[in-house]
């Protein structure tokens, strides 16, 4: 568990924090200038703010009132930083081991697991400068891990990536969060990045956390217009792989007790999986399609009905426990008669798979 | 005229390359402490300091020679500190041109120092201190390495000025064979005598043998150094 309450005077920024996460990856999101780098100091020891206290786990490591304040040393955080910090004088190797032959830390992790699980144990012996973005960022990663940190605290480690490298860092980071289910604070200014990864979302805008929740919760509360408006807007819905079909080479996904179909082989069975809707690709039909194409329909309930000033409006319906949201135009929402509490059929067009 | 050295030269160049060591000795640490605080510290009398620092480039020689006299002199404040706690004399002896030197030679030395603290912008200690390593430590295993190249080329350059010294030691230590006269000093004696020309131009062509051996060699060593540092901050 985090639970921050602090606030600060940076200059002319205010920075106003408070908020409780459970474990698992949190996001603090937000746009760039929004303070979230200056919180994440806080956070990891770097910089001490004017008020407030600051507590991870059971521990309380910063207290302005009672005069605690851990220094950054033994805080137990791992920090990731957005350009690596590699050590340029020494190799991989030295850098991956530096808290342990520098600093006399212990991890419960071995050098070679967590090389083998980032998948650079080929590159011990080199020196940082010849490594690629992915490598370095991946050898930082480690290096932090083997510190053997309470928490890990990535600051936009993927910000300084081209797609590609992203692509092949997310992967990795799933794989700590699942194999080891370490706490991480996870700061990014991209939406992709936080709808494939986080449990739990921060939104901190212009210095404040403006809201703090659980992920599809944040995603999909309109009143939230930093994440739930703009056209790739929609719902984030978890789901499980139930199973392939090797003759149409489909997978199909249990959610809720209905099904959603996407093309190629997703994964193996039993495997969770992020399915990310955007708004704008639901229809909503009062009656099951006949002869249609789209495979995917999911009987829905109506919980409100949200007109925008624009020529749209954004219905949100319950999938059983979960939240899908469709963006229609006002015109159709009026010529169906939709409101609140009808049952409905939901025709997804696409579906993206994020996990 | 003989390709052999005399012993007059000989003592000559073994006295230039020993104050010249002494005075590294000496200018080399505080110049690295003060270039990190300079590069890194901002502190109330830090622009005073800096200039301070850099007074023996723009003063006479001869106005430092003569304040060292007056200070590390046998009725120098200084001087008498040091003769009765220490044992040591600056006074008309080698070790007061090696201070000599080493004075004149600080900002020579602080420069590249101070520039290759500031190069770096304390994140590699961030990440350092992240992992658990106190101030000193993360100092002596990242800091210190990193600025490496740059405490070497202050090295060089400063070894270069004291090997060179000559007013502000001929005004503090005099000209004494066998215990202040260096290679400059030497030089500078052959040319006061009537018959110095031909002592003159071997000295000329002893300093730039040395020079250039001590600029070879610094190369070597700045060449392995950034090799081992692997292309500096990635």
């Amino acid at each position: 568990m985090i639970d921050v309450d602090v606030s600060s005077q940076l200059g002319d920024f205010s920075l106003s924090a408070k908020f409780r996460v459970n474990s698992g990856i949190t996001a603090i999101f937000g746009r760039s200038g929004a303070g979230k780098s200056s919180l994440i100091r806080m956070i990891a020891g770097l910089s001490a703010p004017d008020r407030g206290r600051i507590a991870l786990g059971e521990r309380v490591v910063f207290d302005r009132a009672a005069s605690i304040n851990v220094p950054v040393q033994q805080r137990g955080v791992g920090m990731v930083f957005q350009d690596a910090r590699l050590f340029p004088h020494m190799s991989v190797e030295r850098n991956l081991l530096y808290s342990q032959w520098a600093a006399g830390r212990h991890s419960a992790l071995g050098l070679g697991e967590i090389a083998e699980l980032l998948g650079i144990s080929h590159l011990l012996k080199r020196r940082p400068h010849g490594l690629s973005g992915g490598e370095k960022q991946r050898v930082a990663i480690g290096r932090a891990l083997l510190s053997n940190p309470q928490i890990l605290v990535l600051d936009e480690p993927l910000a300084s990536l081209d797609a590609s490298r992203k692509a092949e860092i997310l992967p990795y980071l799933l794989k700590l969060k699942n194999e080891f289910g370490i706490p991480m604070l996870y700061v990014s200014h991209s939406l992709g990045e936080v709808e494939q990864l986080a449990d739990t979302l921060v939104l901190l805008d212009a210095g404040t956390v403006v809201a703090h929740g659980p992920i599809a919760q944040m995603l999909s509360n309109l009143e939230l217009p930093q994440l739930a408006s703009g056209p790739d807007a929609g719902s984030l819905l978890f789901a499980k792989l139930d199973h392939y079909d090797e003759h149409w080479q489909i997978t199909e996904f249990g959610l809720e007790g209905q099904t959603l179909q996407l093309p190629g082989q997703l994964g193996g069975v039993g495997q969770d999986a992020r399915i990310r809707i955007k708004a704008k690709d639901v229809a909503l039909a009062r009656k099951a399609p006949e002869g249609a194409s789209i495979r995917n329909v999911l009987s829905v309930v109506i919980e409100g009905v949200t007109e925008t000033s624009g020529p749209y409006a954004e219905v949100d319906c319950r999938v059983g426990e979960q939240h899908l949201r469709a963006r229609l135009t006002r015109h159709s929402v009026h010529e169906l008669q939709l409101a609140a509490g009808q049952q409905v059929f939901a025709l997804i067009k696409s579906v993206a798979l994020d996990q | 005229m003989s390709f052999y050295l005399t012993d007059a030269e000989w003592e000559a160049i073994r006295l230039s390359l020993q104050v010249a060591g002494l005075a590294l000795a000496i200018a080399l640490p505080p110049a690295v402490l003060l270039g990190y605080a300079l590069a890194r510290w901002r502190f109330p009398g830090r622009t005073l300091l800096n200039a301070l620092v850099h007074l023996p480039i723009v003063l006479p020689p001869v106005v430092t020679g003569y304040v060292l006299l007056v200070l590390f002199g046998r009725q120098g404040v200084l001087g008498a500190f040091f003769a009765d706690v220490f044992g040591i004399v600056f006074a008309f002896r080698w070790t007061g041109a090696a201070l000599a030197a080493g004075i004149m030679a600080f900002p020579l030395i602080i420069r590249p120092v101070k520039l290759s603290f500031e190069l770096s912008d304390g994140q590699l200690e961030e990440a350092a201190h992240s992992l658990g390593t106190s101030r000193l430590r993360t100092f002596l295993l990242i800091t210190l390495p990193l600025a490496l190249p740059g405490i070497l080329s202050g090295a060089i350059l400063g070894f270069a000025k004291a090997m060179g010294e000559f007013g502000a030691t001929i005004t503090f230590v005099s000209n004494i064979p066998g215990e202040t006269r260096t290679l400059s000093l030497a030089l500078y004696t052959e040319m006061q005598s009537l018959s110095g020309d031909q002592g003159a131009i071997r000295l000329t062509v002893i300093a730039i043998v040395v020079s250039i051996c001590a600029l070879v060699f610094s190369e070597v060593i700045s060449r392995r150094l950034s090799r081992k540092l692997g292309g500096q901050h990635d």
